[in-house]
């Protein structure tokens, strides 16, 4: 039996293209999370955190809604740069950088947190200005708490289900990524190819989540050592 | 030309303290300050730094303003240009001991300035471990090599030689005091130990609760000013026992322990553990090198 291999590959396309994204933000937004002393960085905080316990088919609902070509937000969005979001590529990944915020934000935030504030503030009269400081003194520090939160990102994105069911739809090539199509082929009682599916993702997120832990380990055993 | 007057309320140990310090510090002092723990001396060295502002007042340096409060202008810390180590040593964990070094360099500075330190602060076999796996004496001499590697006009050294041993510390001290003196640097120097301030300042700032409690000359400070030819030194009392008609005294000075003949008088009043002060007419004293 041949099997489609295509909902994997754009389940890893859109965890990698996802992930990127999520880094490019979550990065310089956990950094100022742990810097920042205005008044309502509990309620940012909290917003952070809300995919963590909300069922991924509230935040799929209302991320509908918003990208709908009918509201504002989506409508504008396509008339303007005609980027259109609802049940396509470019809206499962936004929804997947919203999805999986917490899972970069807080281990790298925590990391950021404790590193002792004298780090930066012997750069800072070393005369290093603030953006040489972050690249070359606390990124390079925080090195586990990055690689943690990045896989744990990435494997997020890929076992994400309500969220891209409700706005992705399920059209080949576009938004039928692996979890929705195990889904599919149980419903069309195709156990076969449904077990070829989540075998793989099996495998791989095992692989993946291995690979931190022993890396990780190898990191805090070379910086607590001799 | 340092001219400094701030104010800034503190959260010290004891509750809440306000720093009220105003200091006139010339070009190439060498600067001491003394006092307990909790007193605000780092606090003045971050708010020379940039790393703090102070609530009020004003900071100038060689006719510039670093800091005023009435005018709303501040320097950042970045522009500067001071060498500052600080008490934890701040070592960049991700650099190797030359790296720390090199980092500190300013843009265009001469590279044969870190070699020169590495082999100053005899550095040269660890120059290529990472800070954590040094020991902390070690780690105190990166952090002193690399506040001098910043060729800074003002350096600022928060308990500099604590965790050396006694003939490294004063090895260092000895390059400490022969680079000050050589690049003209105005210093200032967070320190708990008497002999150390005595060695290498000028000055001496008594901090006590946020204020200047007195200054001068390290030795109208420290009492030998007044010196007589009479020895007085703070020891304690480790055993007392009778000898014959007399009680033979046994006592921690510093870190010798000594044995001193006591009247069963003066015995009565000691007693093991309690803190006596140890007096002695010297007339012709005998200094030995060691």
């Amino acid at each position: 039996m041949i099997y489609d291999w295509q909902p994997l590959l754009l389940t890893f396309k859109l965890a990698f293209i996802a992930t990127l994204v999520l880094c490019l933000i979550g990065i310089p937004f956990a950094w100022w999370l742990s810097q920042t002393k205005i008044r309502f960085k509990p309620v940012l905080e909290t917003l952070v955190s809300m995919p963590l316990v909300l069922p991924p088919s509230v935040l799929g609902f209302y991320l509908l809604l918003a990208f709908s070509p009918t509201n504002w937000f989506g409508g504008g969005l396509e008339h303007l740069a005609g980027i259109k979001l609802a049940f396509s590529f470019q809206g499962l990944v936004l929804a997947s950088v919203i999805f999986s915020f917490p899972f970069l934000v807080h281990p790298v935030q925590s990391g950021f947190q404790n590193l002792p504030s004298s780090l930066s503030e012997a750069a800072y009269t070393l005369g290093k200005s603030r953006w040489q400081t972050f690249i070359h003194v606390l990124l390079p520090n925080i090195k586990p708490q990055l690689l943690a939160g990045g896989v744990l990102a990435f494997a997020h994105t890929i076992g994400e289900f309500g969220v891209v069911l409700m706005i992705g739809g399920n059209m080949p090539g576009q938004t039928r990524v692996a979890s929705i199509a195990i889904y599919d082929e149980v419903e069309a009682l195709n156990y076969d190819a449904a077990n070829f599916y989540a075998f793989v993702l099996f495998g791989v997120c095992f692989t993946i989540l291995l690979t931190v832990y022993l890396l990780n380990k190898k990191f805090l055993t070379r910086l607590g050592g001799a | 030309m340092i001219e400094l007057d701030i104010r800034k309320k503190l959260l010290g140990s004891q509750g809440e303290l306000s720093l009220e310090i105003k200091l006139h510090i010339k070009q190439g002092e060498f600067v001491a300050l003394f006092g307990e723990s909790g007193a605000g001396k780092t606090t003045l060295l971050r708010c020379l730094s940039g790393l703090v502002d102070p609530d009020e007042g004003h900071i100038r340096v060689d006719g510039i303003t670093w800091f005023d409060s009435v005018k709303k202008s501040r320097l950042p810390a970045q522009h500067r240009r001071i060498g500052y180590m600080f008490q934890d040593y701040a070592l960049f964990p991700n650099m190797s001991v030359r790296g720390n070094l090199e980092f500190a360099l300013r843009k265009g500075a001469d590279r044969q300035r870190v070699k020169e330190l590495i082999e100053i602060m005899s550095l040269g076999e660890l120059q290529h471990r990472k800070p954590n796996s040094l020991s902390g004496g070690q780690q105190q001499r990166v952090a002193l090599a690399r506040a001098l590697a910043a060729e800074s006009h003002l350096l600022l050294l928060d308990e500099p030689f604590s965790a050396l041993d006694q003939e490294t510390k004063v090895r260092l001290q000895d390059e400490v005091l022969q680079l000050q003196r050589h690049f003209g640097l105005t210093t200032m120097m967070v320190s708990h130990d008497v002999s150390e301030v005595y060695r290498l300042s000028k000055r001496v700032l008594i901090i006590e609760q946020g204020h200047i409690l007195r200054e001068g000359s390290p030795a109208e400070m420290f009492g030998a000013g007044q010196a007589s030819g009479k020895f007085s030194f703070a020891g304690e009392v480790l055993a007392i026992e009778p000898a014959d008609v007399v009680y033979a005294v046994t006592l921690l000075v510093g870190n010798q322990i000594v044995r001193v003949v006591a009247t069963s008088d003066e015995a009565q009043h000691l007693k093991p553990g309690g803190r006596v002060t140890l007096m002695s007419k010297a007339f012709n004293p005998v200094l030995v090198g060691c």
